[in-house]
């Protein structure tokens, strides 16, 4: 009886759940789906955002995310091989690093914008620039980065690192040809967190990257997200939330692109070097 | 052997399981060739060596020599610190946090704890066979190369030339040559375990360290490899810890028996394989190996 209570229990509340997402999901493509077209994706924002499209919008975007990852990524990776290989698990150093890192992934993102307002924009020169966006959602992306990324390569059996070492192997050339190769499918799970984490942050580029809505020419110019986009379409545009649906659509779009396209560009590189996932995951 | 042609000597090598071509480098060679079994000249000399892990002690005071080509199997219960004895040999125990080692050890009449030793250069010398079979996650021709690439063999076909004779020692060539590049995993048990095997040959190294390489794997299998180790007999210098005391009295010239005194392994008694099984010295070993304790 109170198996049966419970498991009707259980699938009430992941139907609740899964409900909520589609919900969600389906209001912004019913919203959002008459307003895609060619134009809307090519063309310029006009009338603060009402009409026009969000090709500039899309491309600091794209800017702002990817100078994010290049500047987290190695710095990342380098501090999750630290952390797993280099210093025990119980060494003060990689005790303080771990909770400072789980300190910073709980920072509001609002003082990341502030942070990175005073450091990179001010303190640095950079201003209102995609540039200093990217640094500062490089700061907020690294704790998940680096966490997923040591959990991965902590996962790969020590059994491994053994026999490399009892090969003559050094370090490093474990590291490179077993240890991270066997570990990839976290760490390219960890960068695909961060970017959805940095594709859908508002607050922190508010104060970095600023909301012009030109094209930008370099990573020096100010560029407006999609987030930001959306947020000044629903909140400060009067009749901007049906173009706010849009937006978000396109931005569901992209992140899921992105997804599917790291998850089986992974895949495919492991199936050519013959990675054995059952032994990771 | 040398008029042999290569193809003709690899078939002879196949069919007798034994005899291997000389002209194919990497290969063990024909047993005449290799030291004669069992005089008594050590490769390894271990003085009062204990090993200690954060606040358990595995090996307190042992002392014995390793002799050249000669299989010396280490026999005791679990836990007596077998396979922390091993691990020194090849200071694997480098990587095991909180490890202190003490005493002397030479290897070829040289201080294993130098700290100007390359240990990339001692531990080609020394393989090492682990209990559970660990091929790497790679193609089987892969798991060969890897290891011979760092050691600095890049020309392909001298890896080709070598990746086949140590599989043709280890008596897998046979089962794999169409199939190097599928994954090892694929590879059964055994099969697994002898790749590890001659994936540690391929370095030719002097001293081969195996930590019970039949206990995972199934009776047929387990056959199969302990033959190999037989064949390996005289060209290598060999120390198996195992837990089957038939197979050890099978195969090893010399044995080693631990066991746990106050709670830090101890060795016992060392000697002649049959000196050990039919008239040992001491109480417990003759408890252990007839099966009264232990």
């Amino acid at each position: 009886m109170i198996n049966k209570v419970a498991t009707v229990f259980i699938w009430l509340l992941a139907i609740f759940v899964i409900a909520i997402f589609i919900f969600i999901l389906s209001d912004i493509v019913i919203q959002g789906m008459g307003h895609i077209s060619w134009e809307y994706l090519s063309q310029p924002p006009s009338d603060a955002g009402r009409a026009g499209g969000i090709a500039p919008i899309i491309v600091s975007t794209v800017w702002i995310v990817l100078s994010a990852v290049i500047f987290s990524a190695p710095f990342g990776l380098a501090t999750a091989i630290l952390l797993s290989e280099f210093t025990r698990q119980e060494n003060s150093l990689s005790h303080w690093v771990e909770k400072c890192l789980d300190l910073l992934a709980s920072i509001p993102s609002i003082v990341f914008g502030l942070f990175g307002n005073a450091f990179f924009s001010l303190f640095l020169g950079l201003g209102f620039s995609i540039l200093s966006g990217g640094l500062t959602l490089a700061c907020m992306v690294l704790p998940i980065f680096i966490r997923t990324t040591t959990e991965g390569l902590r996962a790969v059996p020590d059994d491994y690192r053994y026999s490399a070492a009892a090969l003559g192997m050094t370090r490093y050339a474990a590291l490179i040809h077993l240890i991270i190769p066997a570990a990839m499918p976290a760490i390219i799970a960890g960068l695909m967190l961060g970017i959805g984490r940095a594709m859908a942050e508002t607050a922190a580029l508010i104060f970095t990257s600023g909301y012009v809505d030109r094209m930008p020419d370099s990573v020096f110019d100010s560029g407006r997200a999609l987030s930001i986009h959306i947020y000044d379409l629903s909140m400060n545009v009067a009749g901007g939330d049906s173009k706010a649906y849009a937006a978000a659509l396109v931005l569901i779009v992209m992140l899921l692109v992105i997804n599917s396209l790291a998850i089986r560009l992974t895949t495919h590189w492991q199936k050519n070097r013959i990675i054995n996932h059952e032994i990771i995951f | 052997m040398k008029s042999f042609s290569k193809s003709h000597s690899r078939i002879a090598g196949v069919q007798t399981g034994q005899k291997q071509s000389s002209s194919i480098p990497y290969t063990v060679g024909p047993l005449e060739s290799g030291p004669v079994c069992c005089i008594p000249e050590s490769v390894f000399s271990i003085k009062h060596l204990s090993v200690h892990y954060a606040e358990k002690t595995a090996l307190e005071d042992v002392s014995l020599d390793i002799y050249k080509g000669c299989i010396t199997a280490l026999i005791g219960p679990s836990g007596c610190g077998k396979t922390s004895f091993l691990s020194v040999l090849n200071r694997l125990t480098d990587m095991i946090s909180g490890c202190r080692v003490s005493g002397q050890v030479t290897f070829n009449n040289r201080d294993l704890f130098d700290s100007e030793l390359n240990l990339q250069h001692l531990r080609r010398q020394i393989g090492m066979v682990f209990q559970k079979p660990v091929p790497f996650p790679l193609s089987i021709r892969r798991n060969l190369e890897l290891p011979l690439r760092e050691l600095g063999m890049r020309q392909s076909s001298k890896l080709e030339h070598c990746i086949e004779a140590v599989l043709s020692d280890v008596g897998l060539w046979q089962e794999v040559k169409d199939r190097l590049d599928s994954p090892a995993h694929s590879l059964s048990g055994g099969q697994q375990q002898r790749l590890c095997i001659a994936r540690a040959l391929a370095l030719k190294p002097e001293v081969l360290l195996m930590d019970e390489p039949c206990s995972a794997l199934d009776p047929l299998s387990s056959g199969i490899v302990e033959d190999l180790i037989q064949k390996l007999k005289g060209r290598y210098t060999i120390v198996i810890v195992t837990h089957n005391l038939a197979q050890a009295r099978r195969i090893a010239n010399y044995a080693g028996f631990f066991w746990v005194n106050q709670q830090a392994g101890n060795l016992v008694e060392f000697g002649r394989c049959q000196q050990i099984f039919e008239s040992p010295r001491h109480q417990l070993t003759a408890a252990y190996v007839n099966g009264n304790r232990g």
